[in-house]
């Protein structure tokens, strides 16, 4: 029987295949929840949940108030420029305050890796990992894994590619970690600046060219080019990447005929993918926002509800 | 006052000697060393089953004063030297105000001699607010005391500068330490460039940007022909420039600090911020190559590169935390593992740790010979204990050894005749 105790989610790394599948069948179970006429449980009724968000975000931070807000919790969200991080606070008074007022989940993103972990050890409530520097995107990497077993029927097996910037995606790293324990073979490739050193100790394999590892693709996956994080030169400018590393149609072909497309959102159209693969039918980036939703009122309900594991196994 | 330390084994690595002796003392003199040495109406110690040394030096110490007492401050951080069993220190000149002038360098003296610990020798600034642009007044810092120049932690960049910076420090007999870090190699880099690094999400600094500093060192050390010390070295590549440079004659000499020869970057696995420190720890093969070149000699000298932080600075993201680790009161015990596993004899350890560094930085002390300063150390060998960050004399708690089993400990420290400090468990 599929156990989940863990206390906290700050990665993939130390979730189990079974922990895993069980957060994507109990995900797979609330999804419905958000097509009903009245979108609303009461299971964390009186469970107060706080977004904190060092980063800007739109998607994520909205995905888990509506996951929240589906399942009756209260939420309340800072960000880094409401909250009294700008007058000098340091994070860990700042946890200690929030602590204080006794909330039951916190939801982290942080510029800085291991942030999440270093506020674990300073509070008592459960602390998800919404995104930590270059680290990990554990629920990103959860509803990426429900949105291709939808279509796909299952992870084991599959050829996923992760094509753009490696070196600074906690998608791409909490993806390859998922997915290799899963069972499916993972492969990576984008600009040589942006391949982390050691990739394959991740557990992917890199392919130099990109044509190569898109060759019998079921799964593409194609990161956001952050400009954001581009502080040192990594490529000359973004029309060349678009013409040498963007996904295109033509690009494409090398994969199955039946390959899915994914993102992670917020796409820069013309830069990391061509809008001529806008309309494709393979194309999936809104069923990964919707499917969202559902990993994280998983993960909130799990967290948020201190049951034994057969009432959770229901 | 008169002292005679008897029946204690003498590791003296400037005569050769690891015997038991007895050393009498006068005022702040060493009078005789040898066997059985009878004098009345004198204070005795007991120094049986124990080792006497000439009192350790460290050559990189961050004492944080003025400027940063709240992580340290002279007192404290000389109180933490002698319990950890150095009879004296070099403090870097990174303070604020910078020790880039005589003020700052007679301040630091007067501090520590009213403190009436260890000896205290001030590093001056190689340039004008540590900015590698204008060269400090070297000539006075020298006149007030400094022992070496460094603008540590602030690597120069520029090689014309350091290249007139050796030469002109040449007339005035003053090595310069150079912190090796090509430092536009890796602007964002917070711990050793691997599959840690790109596992855990974090900037890597690979060993080359110690290593093509190293390089540069030593080309401007032939060029110039004037000592050039590298200080903590971290990568197996740097110990093998060093030792081919001083195979061609080269003035370049080495040190390293016990975290680079005692733990790699799996420290820091759980985002330790207390394990962070620049050069960032690196792998097992480092310490393998840094433990052959403290075995070959070609690392001269162990220093502890002691970084106080106060606890707070460390209690930050680990991206955000300042680099550091402190190690005065760790350095010895964790050290004498090198001679317990057979790396290093006690002789030659003793040496890294008091003659060499004297040596190097022409400083007094680092002997036991007649005439010497009375600077000694004496060591139980035997005393397991393990290390607790909370019994710490330093301010700071920024150890990654903190609960690390340990054996040897400094017992008993005299500083000019003087004993500076005594463990309870020893009978004088």
């Amino acid at each position: 029987m599929p156990i989940f105790s863990k206390r906290h989610l700050l990665g993939i790394e130390e979730l189990s295949k079974e922990e895993i599948q069980f957060i994507l069948q109990t995900a797979e179970a609330l999804k419905e929840i958000s097509f009903r006429d009245i979108k609303k449980v009461p299971t964390l009724r009186g469970k107060t949940i706080i977004t904190f968000f060092y980063e800007p975000s739109t998607r994520t931070r909205v995905s888990f108030e509506i996951a929240a807000k589906r399942l009756s919790a209260d939420t309340v969200s800072i960000s880094a420029s409401t909250s009294s991080l700008v007058k000098g606070e340091s994070l860990l008074d700042t946890v200690k305050n929030l602590q204080a007022m006794q909330p039951d989940i916190l939801i982290v993103r942080h510029s800085q890796a291991g942030a999440p972990h270093f506020i674990a050890k300073h509070i008592d409530a459960a602390v998800i990992n919404a995104g930590d520097g270059m680290h990990e995107h554990p629920t990103q990497a959860l509803l990426d894994a429900m949105s291709i077993k939808e279509k796909k029927g299952k992870i084991e097996g599959l050829n996923i590619v992760i094509i753009g910037d490696i070196t600074h995606s906690r998608v791409a790293r909490s993806d390859i970690l998922l997915f290799t324990k899963l069972g499916a073979n993972v492969r990576v490739s984008g600009p040589p600046t942006l391949i982390p050193p050691y990739v394959e100790t991740l557990g992917a394999k890199y392919c130099f060219y990109i044509e190569d590892a898109l060759e019998k693709a079921d799964v593409i996956i194609a990161l956001r080019v952050q400009r954001e994080r581009l502080k040192q030169v990594l490529f000359p400018d973004i029309r060349e990447y678009a013409l040498q590393f963007g996904l295109n149609k033509k690009r494409l072909l090398f994969a199955k005929e039946d390959a899915i497309l994914l993102h992670p959102g917020p796409v820069n159209w013309g830069v990391e993918l061509d809008p001529e693969v806008m309309e494709l039918p393979l194309t999936i980036i809104l069923d990964q926002v919707t499917n969202g939703v559902a990993v994280r009122m998983a993960l909130l309900y799990l967290l948020g509800t201190k049951r034994s594991s057969n009432e959770m196994a229901h | 006052m008169r002292w005679l330390i008897k029946g204690g084994r003498v590791v003296d690595p400037s005569q050769n000697l690891d015997e038991v002796l007895d050393i009498l003392i006068e005022e702040d003199t060493i009078k005789a060393i040898e066997k059985n040495i009878s004098v009345s109406d004198i204070e005795v110690i007991d120094a049986k089953g124990k080792i006497v040394t000439p009192g350790l030096i460290d050559i990189h110490t961050h004492l944080r004063e003025p400027g940063f007492e709240y992580k340290e401050d002279i007192e404290s951080g000389l109180m933490a030297a002698v319990a950890g069993g150095f009879t004296a220190v070099c403090c870097m000149a990174n303070t604020s105000p910078v020790n880039d002038n005589q003020e700052v360098t007679r301040y630091l003296l007067k501090r520590a001699s009213d403190c009436h610990l260890a000896k205290l020798y001030p590093i001056g600034a190689v340039s004008k607010r540590l900015e590698g642009k204008e060269m400090a007044p070297i000539g006075e810092l020298k006149e007030a005391g400094v022992v070496a120049l460094s603008d540590d932690g602030n690597p120069i960049a520029d090689s014309g500068f350091l290249r007139r910076a050796l030469e002109y420090a040449k007339y005035f007999n003053l090595p310069i330490i150079s912190h090796a870090e090509d430092k536009t190699i890796a602007p964002f880099g917070v711990m050793n460039e691997g599959e840690l690094s790109t596992k855990l999400g974090l900037s890597g600094i690979p060993a080359q940007a110690e290593e093509i500093m190293i390089f540069r060192d030593i080309k401007l050390a032939e060029l110039t022909d004037w000592h050039i010390h590298i200080a903590h070295v971290s990568t197996a590549g740097g110990v093998k420039l060093i030792r081919e440079a001083k195979e061609r004659g080269i003035r370049v000499t080495a040190e390293t600090c016990p975290h680079y020869f005692s733990l790699t970057e799996e420290a820091i696995r759980d985002f330790n911020t207390n394990a962070k420190v620049s050069p960032p720890l690196r792998t097992e093969k480092d310490i393998e190559a840094i433990k052959e070149g403290l075995k070959d000699g070609t690392i001269d000298v162990i220093a502890t590169d002691h970084a106080p932080h106060h606890p707070l600075e460390k209690e930050v993201p680990f991206e955000e935390a300042p680099n550091g680790i402190i190690g005065l009161e760790t350095a010895l015990p964790i050290s004498l593992k090198l001679v317990e596993t057979g790396t290093l004899s006690l002789s030659k350890l003793i040496a890294k740790m008091s003659y060499l560094p004297a040596k190097i930085f022409n400083l007094p002390g680092g002997t036991l010979k007649p005439a010497s300063p009375a600077d000694i150390t004496i060591i139980d060998p035997d005393i397991c204990y393990c290390i607790d960050v909370n019994m710490f004399f330093s301010k700071a708690r920024n150890c990654p050894f903190d609960g690390w089993k340990v054996k040897g400990k400094a017992i008993l420290v005299m500083v000019n005749g003087k004993v500076v400090y005594t463990m309870h468990s020893f009978t004088v």
